[in-house]
C-alpha cells in the first residue's frame, strides 16, 4: 500500500457549521475531562470580541454558512454575549454549548425575545456529566450539578428546550441506565420532554491525564475512508474561529497543524489530514458537535 | 397565462389522504401534478398509492424512502441519528418493503432524483430534500436565506421545491423562493390532524405559491394501521397531531409547536 493510499485526507464539501471559541479557553469550571483544559486560569486561547465575530458573520454570507455555534471555555462569561447571539439571529440559527451555571434570568428573556423576533432557532447545549451530584461533581466539580441543574430550570422557564449534553465517563454498556437517569431527573425537574445527548471522551488535555491517552493504532487510516460517509466527520464541514485564526475543528484548536488559516475563505479550501487520535474518536462515533439529540419519546420511554 | 402545479409531499402511505388531495387539486384546477417523493413509509398498504399515482399521471421525483425500497436496500435512509428514531423508521420501513410489489418497486427504482421545469419563461427545480442532498433536512428554523441563495446561485433557476422534513414553508431570497410543500403522510406537529399540499401558480411575473389543508379519513387509516400491526406510536400521531417518532431530528421552534 502506498503512503498516499493511506492517508486519510479530508475535503471540505461545504462550510455548514462555523464555530466560534467565543471565550477561548476560559472557564469558570475546571472539568477534569475537558479536551482543551479550559480554566479560570486558562488564557491560552482569548476572547473574541463582537465586531471581529460580527467580521466573520459578514464573511461567512457569501460562503453560504448553514448554522452557527459558540463554544469557549463558558461562552457566557463574555460581556457581549447576549448581544452576539442577537447580530447571529439576524442572518442564520444559532447555538451555544454553556454549562448554564452562570445564566442570568434577565439575559434569557433578551433571547427568547431575540429568537421569537427571528426566523431561525436558538439551541442551548448544557453540558451535565451525571444525573445527580454524585457522578456529576467528581467530573465537574463540587456543587456544580446543583448550579448546573438551576440553569437549565431557568432555561426551561424561559421557553427554551436544552439539549442536556453528558460526557459518555461510563462504560457504554451503561448507556441505557445512564439516559433513564437522565430523563427521570429532568422530568422531576419539570423538563418534560428532555432532549439529550451522548458524548464520547476525548482523550485530549485533561482528559489524557484523567483517563489515558490514544494509542498509536487509534489513527484513521486513507482506507478507512472508503466508503465511509465523510459527511460525519466535523472538519468535512466545519471550521472554527479563535483569537489565533481559523481552525479545522473544535477539537484539536491546540494541534498546531489545525489552524489553517488566518480568514475563513482560505480555511474552507484547505483539506485537513487525520492523524489525531481524536480524529479516530470522531471517525468512530460520527457527528459527534451536531445537535441531534437523543430521545425521551412522547410518552418518556427510550427505545 | 398562467400554468398551475400541484405539489404532493410525502406521501408516505397515506392513500388516503392522497385521494383527497387529488380531490382537492382537481377542483382547485391544477394543470399538472407532481410528488416529491417517498411515497411509502409510516402508513398502512403501501400499494394502494400507486394506482392513483398512475392513473392521475403524477409525475414522481424520487426520495430517499423511495431509492431504498425501489433498490431493496436495508434501511430508508431517511438521515436520523436517534437510536430511538431509527428503531420506528425500521419497523415502517420492512413493513414497506415486504409489501410494496416488483411493478412498484421497479417504478420507485426508475425515478428521476430531481427535476427542472419551464413553464411561462420560470424555472422551478423539483427535488426532495435540497438540490445538494436527497436525505438534507431543510427546517424553516435552521435554513439561512444566504445558504439557500448559493443554490439558487448554483443552478440558476427561479424557484425550489422540496419536501423530507414533514413541515411546509416558504422563504423569499433575494435570487430565488424555495418552499417546502408540506407532506401527505403525516400532520405537522402542531396538534392538527389535517395534511398539507402546495400549489404554484406560475406565469411570466412570477411564481405564487399556496399551502391547502387535506382534511381526510384519519379514523380508517388508523383503523387500518391497527388491522396492519403498525405501532401505537405511529397511529397516535394521526389521531392526534402530534410527532411521537423520528422527532430527535427537529430544532428548538418547529419543536416548540407542541413543547416537545
Amino acid at each position: 500500500m502506498t503512503s498516499e493510499s493511506t492517508t486519510a485526507r479530508v475535503t471540505l464539501s461545504h462550510l455548514d457549521e462555523l464555530w466560534f471559541q467565543v471565550t477561548g479557553t476560559r472557564c469558570n469550571l475546571t472539568c477534569n475531562h475537558c479536551f482543551i483544559s479550559c480554566s479560570p486560569h486558562n488564557n491560552s486561547f482569548g476572547f473574541l470580541s463582537r465586531t471581529e465575530i460580527q467580521n466573520s458573520l459578514e464573511e461567512s454570507k457569501q460562503l453560504g454558512v448553514k448554522g452557527y455555534y459558540f463554544t469557549g471555555g463558558e461562552p457566557f462569561l463574555h460581556s457581549e454575549m447576549v448581544e452576539i447571539l442577537e447580530d447571529t439571529l439576524q442572518i442564520g440559527p444559532a447555538t451555544v454549548l454553556t454549562n448554564a451555571t452562570v445564566l442570568k434570568d434577565e439575559w434569557l428573556q433578551r433571547l427568547q425575545q431575540a429568537q421569537s423576533e427571528s426566523r431561525y432557532s436558538l439551541e442551548f447545549r448544557v453540558s451535565i456529566d451525571g444525573f445527580d451530584a454524585e457522578t456529576n461533581d467528581p467530573i465537574r466539580g463540587e456543587g456544580t450539578f446543583a448550579r448546573a441543574i438551576r440553569g437549565v430550570e431557568k432555561l426551561v422557564h424561559a421557553g427554551f428546550l436544552p439539549i442536556i449534553t453528558a460526557t459518555r465517563t461510563w462504560k457504554d454498556s451503561e448507556d441505557s441506565s445512564m439516559l433513564s437517569g437522565f430523563i427521570s431527573m429532568l422530568k422531576q425537574r419539570g423538563y418534560s420532554q428532555p432532549r439529550i445527548k451522548l458524548l464520547p471522551t476525548l482523550k485530549l488535555g485533561a482528559e489524557q491525564n484523567r483517563s489515558g491517552g490514544y494509542s498509536e493504532q487509534q489513527r484513521v487510516t486513507g482506507a478507512m475512508l472508503q466508503d465511509y460517509d465523510r459527511s460525519q466527520l466535523v472538519c468535512e464541514h466545519s471550521r472554527i474561529v479563535t483569537d489565533r485564526g481559523v481552525h479545522v475543528c473544535p477539537i484539536l484548536i491546540e494541534s498546531p497543524d489545525a489552524l489553517l488559516s488566518n480568514d475563513l475563505t482560505t480555511a474552507a479550501q484547505k483539506p485537513y489530514t487525520l492523524s489525531h487520535g481524536a480524529c479516530f474518536t470522531c471517525y468512530q462515533y460520527g457527528a459527534i458537535c451536531s445537535n441531534i439529540s437523543t430521545g425521551s419519546g412522547p410518552s418518556g420511554a427510550s427505545s | 397565462m398562467s400554468v398551475r402545479l400541484a405539489l404532493f409531499g410525502g406521501i408516505y402511505n397515506n392513500y388516503l389522504a392522497l385521494e383527497a388531495a387529488l380531490k382537492a387539486a382537481k377542483a382547485l384546477g391544477v394543470d399538472e401534478y407532481y410528488c416529491l417523493g417517498d411515497i411509502g413509509a409510516f402508513g398502512p398498504f403501501p400499494d394502494r398509492s400507486f394506482p392513483l399515482l398512475y392513473e392521475n399521471q403524477v409525475h414522481c421525483i424520487q426520495g430517499n424512502y423511495d431509492d431504498s425500497i425501489g433498490n431493496q436496500l436495508d434501511n430508508c435512509q431517511c438521515g436520523y441519528t436517534d437510536p430511538r428514531d431509527n428503531y420506528f423508521a425500521q419497523i415502517s420501513y420492512d413493513y414497506t418493503l415486504e409489501n410494496t410489489n416488483a411493478d412498484n418497486q421497479k417504478f420507485l427504482r426508475g425515478l428521476e432524483k430531481e427535476r427542472v421545469l419551464k413553464i411561462e419563461e420560470q424555472k422551478i427545480l423539483l427535488c426532495h430534500g435540497s438540490p445538494r442532498k436527497t436525505n438534507e433536512f431543510l427546517w424553516e428554523s435552521t435554513t439561512p436565506l444566504h445558504f439557500l441563495e448559493l443554490f439558487f446561485h448554483q443552478r440558476e433557476v427561479d424557484c425550489i421545491a422540496g419536501t423530507h422534513t414533514g413541515i411546509k414553508w416558504h422563504a423569499n431570497t433575494s435570487l430565488g423562493q424555495f418552499v417546502n410543500v408540506g407532506v401527505l403522510g403525516r400532520p405537522e406537529n402542531d396538534g392538527t390532524t389535517n395534511v398539507w399540499f402546495t400549489t404554484l401558480d406560475i406565469s411570466r411575473d412570477g411564481i405564487q405559491h399556496n399551502f391547502h389543508p387535506v382534511v381526510y379519513d384519519y379514523d380508517r387509516l388508523s383503523r387500518e394501521m391497527q388491522l396492519e400491526g403498525l405501532p401505537d406510536e405511529f397511529i397516535e400521531t394521526i389521531q392526534t397531531g402530534r410527532w411521537t417518532t423520528c422527532l430527535e431530528v427537529l430544532p428548538q421552534k418547529e419543536r416548540q409547536r407542541l413543547n416537545h
